[in-house]
């Protein structure tokens, strides 16, 4: 269990927050570039030091200024996936994930046959031998995270593990690192701009936006509730587990069944749908949106000139309307609507 | 026009291989300047007749440096429109470059075989002059920390003694009186010149140096000298000559009769140098 | 697959290619000249003297040893260069380069002041144990060292300060102390510049004359190098000289051409 409480200033950067991620927790923090996400990362691993606040791991205090108590990173057991991935050059795959190891006082062959049965877990066994430079940019991902967790650190710190990807790897690596990531046991603290990315891998989102924390919270509660324009812009964005059931047809875990415009990149998927596209409707709509539905209001909040309407009901979305069609519609908690997403609107992951 | 890339390549390389052609073609003999020259008469008086003009270069031995600075001096004054310029070398590297065709107007050697060599090639304007000789002497750190004596100093395996390079004048010579004195050098170093050696003396870090009587008075009380006795001592004798290669074949007449005369022979003995 | 394709050579702008003829032909030409003045009836003789083979021995000798010597301080000197802020490091840095710009001998008394027997360091240390530097091969090897030493520092500390200094934080958080750090992982990534520095520094060290002569003397068998060999040669017999020469070439091509340029660069 993490509990970092981060005070310091780096150039222009003025951090300021405090995070806890709980033992089995997968935290992302989550914000514009700038924000300090990666600085509040290297501080917990021990790249930087605080000017004030205290970092404690598992109860053992790591950094604290006002007690002159400082950790250094190599006897910290925080493993951390860098966001070019940093693997050693000049090192085999197998020695690179060795190389933790080795460097704790493991003897050589040892480390090396711990290191191969952590790559055949991602899935490389047969790369061991291979050069970083060999490696695509998704191999060179999992042996990244392979090095760090072949140390089984108690903290897992990953720096925007998709950046370093072209864009076609992203959606499937991302979906690769959600399964990899639910192995292992300990806290796990990611970084990242894409709310997409901390929508799928994390348990609960922490938005850092110029040192400080605006939100916490689920991937749902910061939808419905966004309080910052960055977060509405950007974050608050819906996403819906489900399964292939057709060629472009979701079906989602309560049953429901979404079509999408285009075929659907795996059997399993992530949907997400923008508030601002979910339509609200008196009745069952007619014309061109392929998927509606009836649902009830569970939430209506107002934010400067839009209204924020929480459905529950078989696809539990979160819509962005007027204030001027709350108002026509008579939306409070419990009200029935036909809700409606054109299939175009729709953008399935694979997950 | 446009030539093709490659065209233009070619062209680059074909005039590296031009330069390289044309300096295999032209040959590297010592070209030595032509032997036909005029004789001329040594003037014995030091600055009658007519005023002398002229610009001389002179390439003299290192050991002569501090005395023809006074030589120079001397000369110039006595004769007011000539410009004296010395220049200053081991013997061997002067020969070097007066092989080469340096333009220099005099050459005084501290070697007669190296001088030899200059007449050989037919550098040489004339006869070359006998002008000073040189003794040798045991260099030793002001105080002679090491208590040495004599000669034998140099075969002592405890001391840390240095003699110059066989393959200079005082080099020669210095094994030469150690051979006349029955001593086997065990020299700690053969130093390329005298005055590295003597530098070496002065400091302190070897406890003997067999150098030039010149050079120890020339070290002033940093250095002091022991006498060889005359029986085993070596002399050298410089030599002076006009050379072939000069332009201005009067004053430099006039300038080895300064240095070879009365005159000159003052200078050379108020620094040591013996007469020739 | 496709047949083989032609690989085009890098475009050079055209200035380029004439200079750089010039450049090899400055350097070509001199050696040319060397060998045309070589005594090539008389080499086989020459070279089995032992003038030759004495001096030979030494400067490849000394050479090695101080490339050693300046590989054990002038790596972590390095370092501390390129990692380390401290105020006075640009006093330091100017330090390191001054055997570069200070004429050699000028270079070899300073050293004789310091390390000789009545220098400010050698002379307490060969009062109390006898110990002494000039006119031995320990001095020949001082001498070279102290020359060749900014060769290797300037070059391995622009190495360091190439390289992305975060693969030895990634080294932290996976548990290596720092000197753990430095040998897996700061040492194989400099490896190019190291070879590099040491190679210059070599050179510069079999070159080495002035500071040499000045510091260790001169003695054939114990501390004659080849240069000053040569230098001497010069005196009495020229053919022995350029032959004395083209072994110094001779030597230093055989050590230069069969570098990769992998080991180099990339």
């Amino acid at each position: 269990m993490l509990h970092a409480e981060l005070a310091l200033r780096l150039g222009t950067l003025a951090l300021d927050l405090t995070l806890e991620v709980a033992e089995g927790e997968v935290v992302a923090l989550l914000g514009p570039n700038g924000a300090g996400k990666t600085t509040a990362l290297r501080a917990v691993a021990g790249l930087v030091p605080l000017d004030g606040g205290r970092i404690v791991l598992d109860g053992r205090v790591l950094d604290d200024p006002d007690t002159g108590t400082w950790v250094p990173p190599d006897e910290r057991s925080v493993g951390v996936v860098f966001q070019d991935h940093l693997l050693f050059p000049r090192l085999t795959a197998l020695d690179n994930v060795a190389f933790g190891l080795r460097a704790r006082g493991a003897r050589k062959a040892d480390a090396r046959a711990r290191a191969a049965a952590w790559l055949d877990r991602v899935g490389l066994g047969t790369q061991a031998g291979a050069r970083p430079r060999a490696l695509s940019g998704g191999q060179s991902q999992r042996v990244a995270l392979a090095r760090a967790l072949a140390t089984e650190p108690r903290l897992l710190l990953l720096d925007e593990p998709l950046a370093a990807l072209d864009v076609q790897a992203r959606a499937h690596v991302r979906a690769e690192l959600r399964r990899h990531l639910a192995s292992f046991a300990g806290a796990r603290l990611l970084v990242t701009h894409d709310p997409v990315d901390a929508m799928v891998l994390a348990d609960r989102l922490v938005v850092v936006e110029a040192g400080r924390v605006t939100q916490q919270g689920t991937a749902t509660e910061v939808t419905r509730h966004p309080r910052s324009p960055y977060v509405a812009e950007l974050v608050g964005i819906n996403l819906l587990a489900g399964t292939a059931a057709g060629e472009r047809v979701v079906r989602l875990d309560g049953g429901a069944e979404l079509t999408m415009a285009d075929p659907l990149p795996a059997a399993t998927v992530a949907v997400t749908v923008r508030p601002r596209a979910v339509a609200l409707h008196r009745r069952r709509p007619e014309g061109s949106p392929r998927n509606a539905w009836e649902a009830t209001v569970a939430d209506v909040e107002a934010d400067r000139d839009r209204v924020r309407v929480a459905l529950d009901g078989p696809v539990p979305v979160t819509a962005e309307v007027t204030p001027a069609a709350v108002a026509e519609l008579g939306l409070v908690p419990g009200t029935a609507v036909w809700a409606s997403v054109k299939a175009v609107d729709l953008t399935a992951h694979e997950c | 026009m446009r030539m093709p890339r490659s065209r233009r390549a070619g062209s680059g390389s074909v005039l590296a291989v031009a330069l390289v052609l044309a300096t295999l073609a032209c040959g590297g003999d010592d070209a030595g300047p032509a032997a036909a020259g005029d004789a001329t008469t040594a003037r014995d008086d030091g600055g009658g007749g007519g005023p002398l003009t002229g610009d001389l270069t002179v390439l003299a031995a290192a050991s002569l440096t501090d005395a023809f600075a006074d030589v120079e001096a001397a000369f110039e004054e006595a004769n007011p429109g000539v410009g004296v310029e010395v220049s200053y070398d081991g013997s061997s590297a002067l020969r070097d470059q007066i092989l080469a065709g340096a333009p220099a107007d005099v050459f005084a050697s501290a070697s007669g075989s190296v001088m030899d060599e200059v007449v050989d090639a037919g550098a040489v304007a004339g006869e070359p002059t006998p002008f000073a000789t040189n003794l040798l002497e045991i260099a030793v750190p002001a105080g002679n920390p090491a208590g040495v004596e004599g000669l034998d100093a140099f075969g002592d395996e405890d001391l840390l003694v240095g003699l110059c390079a066989e393959e200079v004048p005082c080099g020669r010579f210095g094994r030469e009186a150690l051979a006349n004195a029955g001593v086997t050098p065990a020299p700690d170093t053969d130093e390329p010149d005298v005055r590295s050696l003597l530098d070496k003396v002065a400091s302190g870090e070897i406890d003997a140096g067999l150098v030039y009587r010149t050079d120890v008075l020339s070290a002033g009380d940093d250095v002091e000298g022991i006498g060889i006795p005359d029986d085993v001592n070596v002399e050298a004798t410089y030599p002076i000559a006009a050379l072939e290669g000069g332009e201005d074949r009067e004053a430099a007449a006039a300038f080895v009769s300064f240095v070879a005369g009365d005159e000159g022979r003052a200078v050379l003995a108020s620094y040591g140098f013996g007469p020739p | 697959m496709t047949a083989r394709r032609r690989v085009p050579t890098a475009r050079t702008p055209w200035p380029l290619l004439p200079l750089a003829g010039l450049g090899v032909a400055f350097v070509a030409v001199p050696f040319v000249a060397l060998l045309q003045q070589a005594p090539w009836s008389d080499l086989g003789r020459l070279l089995t003297e032992p003038l030759v083979t004495d001096a030979l021995r030494i400067s490849l000798t000394s050479a090695a040893a101080a490339t050693g010597v300046v590989l054990v301080l002038g790596i972590p000197l390095a370092w501390v260069l390129a990692r380390t802020r401290f105020p006075g490091r640009s006093v330091v840095r100017a330090l390191v380069t001054l055997p570069m710009v200070l004429p050699p001998v000028v270079g070899g008394a300073a050293l004789l002041y310091a390390f000789g027997r009545t220098g400010l360091v050698g002379g307490p240390v060969y009062d109390a144990t006898g110990f002494l530097l000039p006119f031995s091969l320990r001095g020949v090897v001082v001498a070279n060292a102290f020359v060749a030493l900014p060769f290797l520092v300037i070059t391995v500390e622009s190495g360091l300060r190439a390289m992305d200094p975060r693969y030895e934080e990634a080294a932290a958080t996976l548990g290596a102390g720092r000197w753990t750090t430095f040998r897996r992982v700061t040492l194989p990534m400099t490896t190019p510049s190291i070879v590099a520095g040491a190679l210059l520094a070599w050179a510069r060290a079999l070159g080495e004359f002035g500071a040499t002569v000045t510091f260790a003397g001169n003695l054939q068998g114990r501390t004659q190098t080849m240069p000053l060999a040569v230098f001497l040669a010069r005196e009495s017999d020229r053919g022995a000289a350029i032959a004395l020469s083209l072994v110094l070439v001779a030597v230093s091509l055989l050590v230069l051409l069969p570098l990769r340029d992998r080991w180099l660069g990339a």
